[in-house]
């Protein structure tokens, strides 16, 4: 009953001061709206490199030289097509392994030019790499084996250099030297703000001679068993360091990019949600301010509740409960204003936002937590007032 | 009835600090109100006499001497224990009214049973049935400011009544009224005196008003000088 007058009587306050009430309302509005928001980009942008490090195909080890922990730098490559073969030889299969050395470089077409990256591959990647052609064909054994100057373009390298017409039996000019375009993959998409689509294969031995350098950049490996992976990686980090010795490599599993992908995204999510927390703060600081002048502003209503028999604690709640609402109305319209934003970054941007119930829950139980803490203060305050002083106030 | 008295003080004092000053502003008030009684408390501005009624009303506390209310030993009681007391056994009728703006009347006259735990339809049937009887049964869901300042006074005695009380304290009720207004609400409270027998406590600056009690206490600075009803006079 009493509990029942106290939530009518602060709803009452919120409308009579409405202005001032959503005015007030406005930081923890866009301290909840940020959070939400944010975390909904963070969250999105986790989930879509999952799908693409889980897209690149399954049971899949890269092996590149240098340690994979965060902070050392990239060492040169020393691996060469020899090594290549001997990783073939561990794997026992050379159609499971692939490699790349890569280089941006203009491409032209005419009067048309696509800067652009251009790999050196062997004509196994489309297995490793679950890559799927559009048009034409891909690189073959023998266009490995003899270095023929063919390529292989990204959807959209095809549609800037050939805007109306067929890529496939074209010639472009890669860094001054002629291929002829043999096939077009289907296109992937965006991701992470990089055009996965933007890239031209051509046979590894034809890109060595184009960059004069025998070195390939990196290694990698569609394991044929999924529970010894680990195994193989082992076996062929020892094979390479038989060979390079005094140079470190590692294998790293698609669940180990996962791992280190997540933690930093998760620690980036958490940071941003951490900035916007601070703004959730600041809108506390408002609310109580506020709710200080509210109590000012009813001293002789508190002073005649109390006459009429209101304990200290029936004007405590009243005014935490008031506190609380208007955190809690703001922090709900600001979830509205974070989900509306999330779904129109969603729509409208590349950037990728999945809204969490989790992050709805707790961007609602902050809020109202907000309230709590921010109201307990001048809610002490009003409960422990003197009623006859109070009586007497202007 | 034979109940006890309804408020019994012996030798109450109050003092106010001030600024590191102390104020003595009762010193030594011994009286006792009882059942029914109908007192006008009478004396110069600044003898106490507010301070005597919040007091009686269980509004403050004693600095000295012991307040018996209802029975109770306001000394041994805790704020929430008070808060009750007062629920139970005091109304207050205030000079400035103090009804809550933006309410109703009936809200305004149903607001202590709020406090008692009373449920919202009740609440509402006894405080138009109170309203009733101070004669504002047609003024129910009027707002303070759309009633007179006699009507106002009449909802505030109202909420005072709501309860049931034994001690109605009324503090210059009448000292935002003109005379007319002033004398039609002086009537309402003796009427209520008499049918419900709810004691009366009144502080009056008019020694008209203060004539038609059936006792009159006087104070100055801080004292009793005089009481009727010690002097063998009409009263309890
Ligand atoms: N909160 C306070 N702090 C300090 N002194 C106070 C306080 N309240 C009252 N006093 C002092 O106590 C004395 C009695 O005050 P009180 O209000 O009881 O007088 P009163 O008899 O009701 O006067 P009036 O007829 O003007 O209403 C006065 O001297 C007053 O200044
Ligand atoms: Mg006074």
């Amino acid at each position: 009953m009493r509990l029942a007058e106290a939530w009518r009587v602060a709803w009452d306050a919120l409308r009579a001061n409405r202005m001032r009430s959503a005015l007030t309302m406005l930081g923890v509005v866009i301290g909840v709206a940020s959070v939400v928001l944010l975390v909904a980009i963070g969250t999105g942008t986790k989930q879509r490199v999952e799908q693409q490090v889980e897209g690149l195909g399954s049971n899949l080890l890269l092996v590149v030289p240098g340690r994979l922990d965060m902070g050392s730098a990239p060492a040169l490559s020393p691996l060469t097509l020899q090594d290549v073969d001997a990783v073939g030889r561990v794997v026992g299969d050379p159609n499971r392994v692939a490699v790349t050395v890569a280089s941006g470089a203009t491409v032209r077409a005419g009067n048309r030019e696509d800067f652009t990256t251009v790999q050196g591959v062997l004509e196994t990647t489309p297995t490793v790499f679950a890559r799927e052609l559009g048009r034409g064909r891909y690189l073959t054994r023998a266009d490995v084996d003899t270095g023929r100057r063919v390529a292989v373009l990204g959807d959209a390298v095809a549609r800037s250099l050939f805007p109306d017409r067929e890529a496939v039996g074209q010639q472009i000019n890669v860094a001054g030297v002629r291929f002829r375009v043999i096939g077009v993959f289907t296109p992937l998409g965006q991701s992470l703000g990089v055009d996965r689509d933007d890239e031209v294969h051509v046979p590894v031995t034809a890109a060595q001679r184009l960059y004069g350098t025998q070195r390939v950049d990196a290694i990698a490996v569609k394991a044929p068993d999924r529970e010894r992976i680990d195994e193989l990686g082992d076996r062929i980090v020892a094979e390479l360091n038989g060979r390079h010795p005094g140079t470190e490599f590692s294998a790293v599993t698609q669940e180990q990019i996962l791992g280190v992908l997540g933690d930093i995204l998760g620690i980036l999510t958490g940071v941003l949600a951490a900035i916007a927390g601070i703004s959730l703060l600041v809108g506390g600081v408002g609310v109580s301010n506020i709710m200080l002048v509210s109590v000012r502003e009813r001293t002789r209503e508190i002073g005649l509740r109390k006459a009429v028999g209101a304990r200290p604690r029936d004007i405590g709640v009243q005014f935490l409960l008031e506190a609380v609402l208007l955190t809690s109305v703001g922090g709900l319209t600001g979830m509205a204003l974070g989900v509306g934003g999330a779904l129109l970054v969603a729509a409208l941007s590349p950037i990728p936002a999945a809204v969490t119930w989790w992050s709805l829950a707790l961007a609602f139980g902050v809020s109202a937590a907000v309230g709590i803490v921010f109201g307990v203060v001048p809610a002490q305050r009003a409960g422990r007032l003197d009623p006859v002083v109070a009586l007497r106030a202007e | 009835m034979s109940r006890g008295p309804a408020i019994e003080a012996f030798d109450v004092s109050r003092t106010y600090e001030l600024d590191g000053v102390s104020v003595p502003a009762l010193r030594g008030v011994s009286l006792t109100v009882g059942a029914g009684d109908y007192v006008a408390l009478i004396g110069p501005s600044g003898s106490g006499k507010s301070t005597l009624m919040h007091l009686l009303g269980g509004l403050d506390r004693p600095s000295g001497g012991r307040l018996v209310i209802g029975g109770r030993e306001v000394g041994s009681l805790s704020a929430p224990e008070l808060a009750r007391l007062r629920n139970e056994t005091i109304g207050f009728v205030f000079q400035a009214f103090h009804l809550l703006p933006r309410t109703s009347a009936v809200d305004n006259v149903a607001l202590p049973l709020v406090y008692r735990g009373v449920g919202a339809r009740q609440r509402r049937e006894r405080a138009a049935a109170m309203l009733g009887r101070v004669g504002l049964g047609h003024r129910l869901h009027h707002r303070p400011n759309q009633l007179s300042g006699g009507e106002q006074q009449r909802v505030a005695i109202a909420r005072a009544l709501v309860t049931d009380p034994t001690v109605l304290l009324a503090d210059e009720p009448t000292g935002n009224l003109d005379s007319t207004t002033g004398a039609a609400v002086l009537e309402l409270l003796e009427r209520l005196n008499v049918e419900s027998g709810v004691a009366l406590v009144m502080v009056t600056h008019d020694a008209e008003v203060a004539a038609r009690a059936r006792r009159r206490i006087a104070m100055r600075d801080g004292v009793v000088v005089a009481d009727s009803a010690a002097d063998g006079g009409a009263g309890t």
